[in-house]
C-alpha cells in the first residue's frame, strides 16, 4: 500500500487559511493529508508547535502565511519568516530532512497556489517516506 | 473534566456526500469527555441551532464543538447561538469539514477518515478552552469615506441624512468620478449629469458632511470604532476660505495644461476647475502648467484676484480625523492599451479609447458634444472594439461587465450625432440587467452592424491614407475581414487604479487575483472587508455598473451604520496578557508588536500589555522566550494540544 503521510499545516487566518477555503469553494481536490491549525498569524506560530509536530509522528510540516508586504497585521510575516528559517536549520542541524517543513505564502485570492502547493508537498513527503528522527515511542 | 457536545451538519449534501456523517458522529461519542454527539442536516438553521441549544441544557454541556463549514463562515452565526443558552461564547470550537475536508476531496473514505482526525483536535483543544469577556469601547460616530465619484457620493449623503458627521475624501479637485466624464448613461440614455450634478450640489450643501477635495488619505491607525486617519490636503496655491469662486484667475491665467478630465484631448488652464459644473467650483494650480512655477514670473492670477485668495507658499497640511468606520470607493482606471500595440492606440490618430469618445459626446467636453476626429472632421464610419485586454487570458482574464452596454451606447450616440455606419466588435454580447437585452434589441434595429469577433488588429490603410482598416474574424461566416473606417474605438478592460495597492495595504484591505479589493464573503458579507469597520462599494471591488454601485454604495452606509449607530461596542477578547511572574522584561514583544501595544514597567521589571491596542495577531507570544504571554484563545497549551489531537488519527 502506498505510504499515507501525516502533514500538519498551519495557516493564517487572512490569507492562507480563506485562501484553503477559496479552494474548497471553487471544489478544487488535492490530497487530504494535510489537517490545519489556524492561528490568527503566521507570527505567532511558535517553532514549538513544529518540533511537537514532528514528535507526534508528522511526516511533513506545511506553514502559510500572507504575502510579505501583505500581512493583516503589517510586519507579523516579516518576523515569521526569519524565525520560521531559524527553525528549519535547526530542523535541518538536528538531523530531520529540512524539506520536510515549508513555509508558503499563500493569499485569500489564491486557492489554487493552495491545492497545488499541497499537492506538490504531499507528493514529496510521499517520496521522503516516514520521519522516524523526531517521532516519539509510542505515539500511533 | 469537560462536558463535551459535538454537532455535525451535513449540509445537505454538501458535506455528507464525501463525508459519512454518522460515522463521524459514532467516532465523537468514543472519544473522553464527549457526552453527546449528534448530527443534523443544516445546522445553522432554526432547528439546527435550537437542537445545539437544547443540548447544551440537557446535558449540562460546557464545550460545544461544530463540525460542518469555515469558521470564517459561521463561527460568528453559532457564538450567537451557545451564547443565548448562557455558556460562553469563545467555549466553541468550529471543525472545517466542509470548505477544508468534503468539498476537496472526491473519496469518502479519505473524507471520513480526515473528519475523524479533525475532530479529535477539536476535542483537544476545547478541552483547554477558557472563556473569555469581549472588550466593550466606545464608538466614534463620525465617519469617513474615501474616493468622491458616484459610490462615495451617495453613501455619504445617505450616512449625512441620518445625522452622522461624514468626512468624504476625494484626491482630484472636484468629486463626481468618472460618472461626471459621461453624456449618457445605458440603458434609458438619461443624462448623467441631470443624475449626478445634483448629488455633487447636495454633498456640498450638507451640513454633516465635510467634502475634502484634492485630498489623500495618508495613514490610517486603530481598529473599528476608534480609527485615526491622516488625510493630507494637497496644496492648491489657492485659500478656498477666501475664493469666491468668480474664476476671474482662469480667464486671465497663460498657463497652458493636459485636461486629466478630457482624457488629454483638450488643453486647461494652469489655474482651473476641472469641468464647469465641478464641485467645489475653486479653483486649484497645476504646478506643472503654471508659469510662474515654471518661469518664476507671471502671478497675473494674483492680480486679478480680489479676494487675494492665491497663495504661492501654500504647502500641503495634514489633517487628523477620527472615526468609528471607513468606507473604501475608491473606483477603477481603464487599462492603458498602449502596450497591445496590434491595436495602435497612441500612435494612430484614430484610434480612441472609451473615455475619451465619452468625452467627445459631452456638451461640456472638448468638442461641445460634436463627434469629430482629431483633424475636425466628421467620421463617416466607426468600429467599436469589444474585451480589449478583458476577457482575454494574456492581460486580464474577467469581464469587465459594462462594455457591452456602454459601447451599445456609443453606438446609439454615433447615430444620433453623426451619419457613419457603426460597426460592433465583440466576442459575447453581454446585456445581463433590467432593461439590457431590450436596449440591444433597440440597437440592432437601428441599423448598427454587429460582426462577432474580436478585433484582431488596425493598421493604417494603404490605399486610402489617413485611414484605418480593422481586421478580425467573423466566427458566424467564419470569414477574415478587413474593414475600412474612419475611427475606432476600443473599449479597454477595466482595472484597480494605479495605487490601488498602496490603498488596499493602508487600510488593511485584500486584493482578489485582479487586484480589486476582496469582499470578507460574496455573499454574506459582500461589501466587509478583512478589516472590521472597513467596507468597499463600487468598482474597486470589481467591475460594475452604476445602478448596481449605488446599490453597494447604499448597502455599504447601511452596514457601517450598524456600527456607529451604537455608542459602544464589542470587540474580539483573544488579545495577549502578560504573566508578570514569568516575564523576564526582555521586550521583545515591545520590538515585534505592530502596535505599541506591549510596554516595559521598569518599576516592576515586566512588560505589560495595554489591551485597548491589541489586535490579537499572537506574534508577541511566540517571541516571548520564557512563554510568560498568553495569546488568548491560541495558548501555546490549546495549538499543541489541537496539533497533538490531529496527529493521533
Amino acid at each position: 500500500m502506498e505510504f499515507e503521510p501525516k502533514i500538519l499545516g498551519i495557516a493564517c487566518n487572512w490569507c492562507t487559511y480563506t485562501g484553503a477555503d477559496l479552494a474548497g469553494t471553487t471544489r478544487l481536490k488535492y490530497p487530504q493529508n494535510l489537517r490545519v491549525v489556524r492561528v490568527m498569524c503566521s507570527s505567532r506560530i511558535n517553532p514549538s508547535f513544529i518540533f511537537r509536530a514532528f514528535q507526534l509522528g508528522a511526516d511533513g510540516v506545511l506553514v502559510g502565511g500572507c504575502h510579505p508586504g501583505d500581512c493583516h497585521y503589517n510586519t507579523g510575516n516579516l518576523y515569521a519568516r526569519r524565525r520560521l528559517a531559524v527553525t528549519k536549520k535547526i530542523l535541518d542541524f538536528a538531523g530531520l530532512e529540512p524539506s520536510r517543513f515549508r513555509v508558503e505564502w499563500i493569499s485569500a485570492s489564491e486557492g489554487n497556489k493552495f491545492a497545488e502547493v499541497v499537492k506538490e508537498f504531499t507528493e514529496h513527503v510521499q517520496i521522503l517516506g516516514p520521519q522516524t528522527k523526531f517521532k516519539i515511542a509510542g505515539v500511533s | 473534566m469537560s462536558r463535551i457536545g459535538v454537532f455535525v451538519c451535513h449540509c445537505g449534501l454538501n458535506i455528507a456526500k464525501t463525508v459519512r456523517v454518522s460515522e463521524l458522529v459514532e467516532f465523537a461519542r468514543t472519544l473522553p469527555d464527549v457526552v453527546v454527539a449528534e448530527e443534523y442536516k443544516f445546522m445553522c438553521s432554526t432547528p439546527g441551532q435550537e437542537l445545539i441549544q437544547n443540548d447544551i441544557k440537557k446535558y449540562k454541556l460546557d464545550r460545544v464543538i461544530v463540525a460542518a463549514c469555515s469558521p470564517l463562515m459561521h463561527e460568528k452565526t453559532f457564538r450567537k447561538v451557545i451564547a443565548a443558552t448562557g455558556l460562553n461564547q469563545y467555549l466553541l470550537t468550529i471543525v472545517n469539514v466542509r470548505e477544508q475536508t468534503s468539498w476537496v476531496t472526491s473519496d469518502i473514505e479519505v473524507g471520513t477518515a480526515k473528519g475523524k482526525a479533525l475532530i479529535n483536535g477539536a476535542v483537544y483543544r476545547a478541552r483547554l478552552l477558557s472563556p473569555l469577556v469581549s472588550r466593550v469601547i466606545d464608538v466614534n460616530p463620525d465617519i469617513v469615506v474615501v474616493g468622491g465619484g458616484i459610490a462615495g457620493i451617495q453613501a455619504a449623503l445617505e450616512l449625512a441624512d441620518t445625522g452622522k458627521q461624514v468626512y468624504l475624501v476625494e484626491k482630484s479637485p472636484t468629486i463626481g468620478g468618472h460618472m461626471a466624464q459621461f453624456d449618457k448613461t445605458f440603458p434609458t440614455l438619461d443624462c448623467s449629469a441631470c443624475i449626478l450634478t445634483p448629488k455633487m450640489d447636495a454633498v456640498l450643501q450638507h451640513k454633516n458632511i465635510k467634502m475634502m477635495t484634492y485630498c489623500e488619505v495618508t495613514e490610517v491607525k486603530g481598529y473599528v470604532g476608534n480609527f485615526d486617519i491622516i488625510v493630507k490636503q494637497k496644496a492648491r496655491y489657492v485659500d478656498h476660505d477666501k475664493c469666491n469662486a468668480c474664476l476671474a484667475c482662469t480667464e486671465k491665467c497663460p498657463g497652458k495644461g493636459v485636461s486629466e478630465w478630457d482624457e488629454g484631448l483638450a488643453k486647461k488652464k494652469a489655474i482651473s476647475i476641472p469641468f464647469p459644473q465641478a464641485v467645489p467650483q475653486k479653483p486649484v494650480i497645476d504646478r506643472d502648467s503654471c508659469t510662474f512655477f515654471l518661469k518664476g514670473k507671471c502671478r497675473l492670477c494674483e492680480k486679478v484676484c480680489e479676494q487675494k485668495a492665491i497663495d504661492f507658499e501654500q504647502q500641503d497640511t495634514f489633517v487628523n480625523i477620527k472615526a468609528g468606520a471607513i468606507i473604501v470607493a475608491t473606483g477603477y482606471d481603464l487599462m492603458d492599451t498602449k502596450p497591445l500595440v496590434q491595436y495602435g492606440y497612441g500612435k494612430l490618430p484614430g484610434v480612441y479609447s472609451a473615455l475619451e469618445v465619452e468625452r467627445l459626446f459631452n456638451s461640456a467636453g472638448p468638442t461641445g458634444g460634436k463627434v469629430t476626429l482629431r483633424d475636425g472632421s466628421e467620421p463617416k464610419s466607426i468600429a467599436i472594439l469589444h474585451c480589449i485586454g478583458s476577457r482575454d487570458k494574456n492581460n486580464h482574464e474577467h469581464c469587465s461587465r459594462v462594455c457591452c452596454m456602454y459601447s451599445l451606447k456609443f453606438a446609439h450616440l454615433f447615430k444620433e450625432k453623426t451619419s457613419a455606419d457603426v460597426y460592433q466588435f465583440y466576442i459575447d454580447m453581454r446585456a445581463a440587467g433590467k432593461g439590457y437585452e431590450e436596449f440591444y434589441n433597440r440597437i440592432i434595429e437601428e441599423d448598427v452592424k454587429f460582426i462577432r469577433g474580436k478585433g484582431a488588429r488596425i493598421t493604417e490603410s494603404k490605399e486610402e491614407p489617413g485611414r484605418l482598416v480593422v481586421e478580425a474574424e467573423d466566427t458566424i461566416t467564419t470569414k477574415f475581414i478587413n474593414l475600412p473606417v474612419d475611427m475606432v474605438v476600443l473599449s479597454p478592460a477595466i482595472v484597480p487604479r494605479a495605487d490601488a495597492k498602496d490603498v488596499q495595504r493602508m487600510f488593511n484591505l485584500s486584493s482578489d487575483k485582479h487586484g480589486f479589493f476582496m469582499e470578507r464573503h460574496p455573499k454574506l458579507a459582500p461589501l466587509s472587508t478583512m478589516t472590521e469597520g472597513v467596507f468597499i462599494a463600487g468598482v474597486c471591488q470589481g467591475p460594475k455598473d452604476i445602478p448596481d454601485t449605488v446599490a453597494q454604495a447604499l448597502g455599504a452606509a447601511a452596514e457601517v451604520l450598524t456600527i456607529v449607530s451604537k455608542d459602544k461596542m464589542e470587540l474580539e477578547a483573544t488579545t495577549a496578557i502578560v504573566n508578570p511572574a514569568v516575564c523576564c522584561g526582555c521586550q521583545n514583544c515591545v520590538r515585534v508588536c505592530p502596535y505599541g501595544a506591549p510596554s516595559f514597567n521598569e518599576q516592576k521589571n515586566v512588560c505589560e500589555i495595554n489591551e485597548a491596542l491589541c489586535k490579537g495577531c499572537g506574534q508577541c507570544a511566540a517571541a516571548c522566550p520564557t512563554s510568560a504571554i498568553i495569546a488568548r484563545h491560541f495558548t501555546n497549551e490549546q495549538v499543541l494540544a489541537e496539533i497533538e489531537g490531529l496527529m493521533e488519527y
